[in-house]
């Protein structure tokens, strides 16, 4: 039971766009298409859960055990870049459509902050492996939900007749709020 | 020539307002001006040492290994920031948190590092780090006043409009984040378009 807690909060309650702000550059950039959004957030979702896997190894079996904590940032970033290398090319290889449509965010996907986010969140909330896996699938799909949703959104936009000085990202921010504030009803659903 | 470094980082290539960078910061942080000024040194920090140290290596490094070898820079740098805040700052550091470790990811370091530092000198770099850390702080700060003194009633801790104010909470929650953000943003177009304007009528 605590575990499905653990999963609807970080989908909704917590959500890692709309409430904790990570991950926010690929929300703005590759939100134009619904397609490319869902590119982009099953991408994210398999490298996130895959770092978090190794980075809690790592944390718990090298920089704990020989005492060496304040590597942490390094040694994370340097798995995270590492595998989003590999990613990359497992995609050109398998997806040249979705290579092309994905462009720089690709490998981007490094500084996306939602990524070294999760992993230090883990280590942070002492989470045991069962839980760290929950709560990072949970959040990827979390961003991926906010992403497909404001990529619906923004198709929408763009059609409609908005005020000059609004025009683009403006708007976009304004709307990512009000997706925000629907995001906030879902605050009573886990204590 | 050496003054347009800096400004360029500050007004006409503002991180945040002009080439959309380090969003995640800008709006996680900024619920008062303070916390908007802290992460914005912070972030500024990170930016000086990381240019010079890029510019300084700039020639030694191969080409196709140059991305990992900033972030690892950039990671050194952070991790300083970190534990020094952690020592001298102690309460700041725990409500940026999560966040002063995320400056590695901040894509203006890495975007800076990538663009200027490692074309350019070593004192140009560090100017050039000067002057995108200010922009940077400056546009943190302005988005962290708006918020505390709608969200909060209050400016840098100080109460400005008595008890009886009932401020709009939903400021310094996460939608008005965005929601400021984005009339900022529009402001700043507008602002734009005016000088635009007011230039092209002179001639």
């Amino acid at each position: 039971m605590s575990l499905f807690l653990l999963f609807v909060g970080a989908v909704l309650v917590n959500n890692f766009v709309l409430a904790r702000f990570l991950g926010i550059c690929p929300f703005f950039g590759v939100s134009k298409k619904v397609e490319t959004a869902v590119g982009m957030g099953l991408a994210v979702t398999f490298v996130m859960t895959v770092a978090g896997s190794i980075t809690w190894i790592i944390q718990y079996t090298v920089l704990d055990r020989f005492n060496v904590g304040f590597l942490q940032t390094i040694v994370f970033i340097l798995v995270i870049a590492a595998l989003v290398q590999f990613v990359e090319m497992v995609i050109e290889k398998s997806s040249p459509d979705l290579y092309q449509s994905l462009g720089i965010y690709l490998p981007l996907i490094t500084t996306n902050c939602a990524i070294l986010g999760a992993a230090i969140i883990n280590i942070q909330s002492g989470f045991d492996f069962l839980h760290m896996l929950v709560f990072t699938i949970g959040s990827a799909l979390g961003f991926t939900l906010a992403l497909v949703l404001f990529a619906g959104i923004r198709e929408r936009i763009e059609l409609s007749d908005i005020p000059y000085y609004f025009r683009g990202l403006p708007i976009a921010f304004i709307t990512a709020g009000i997706l925000a504030l629907a995001f906030m009803g879902f605050s009573g659903l886990v204590k | 020539m050496k003054l347009s470094i800096l400004t360029e980082g500050i007004f006409k290539n503002n991180p945040v307002m002009k080439q959309v960078l380090g969003l995640c910061p800008t709006l996680a942080v900024t619920t008062s001006a303070i916390n908007g000024i802290a992460m914005g040194l912070a972030t500024m920090g990170v930016l000086m040492g990381s240019n010079v140290v890029v510019s300084l290596v700039k020639n030694i490094i191969p080409a196709k290994v140059r991305i990992p070898a900033y972030v690892v820079i950039i990671a050194t740098f952070v991790t300083l920031i970190d534990l020094s805040m952690n020592a001298f700052f102690h309460d700041l550091h725990k409500i940026l948190g999560l966040f002063i470790p995320l400056i590695v990811v901040n894509c203006i370091v890495l975007g800076r590092a990538e663009s200027f530092a490692s074309k350019n000198g070593v004192f140009d770099s560090l100017l050039d780090g000067i002057g995108s850390g200010l922009g940077f702080t400056l546009t943190l700060f302005v988005l962290g006043s708006i918020r505390e003194v709608l969200g909060n009633g209050s400016w840098f801790g100080m109460n400005l409009f008595g008890s009886g104010f009932s401020p709009a909470i939903l400021m310094i929650l996460p939608p008005g984040a965005f929601i400021v953000l984005g009339f900022m943003m529009a402001f700043n177009n507008f602002v734009e378009e005016r000088r635009r304007i007011g230039r092209g009528g002179a001639q």
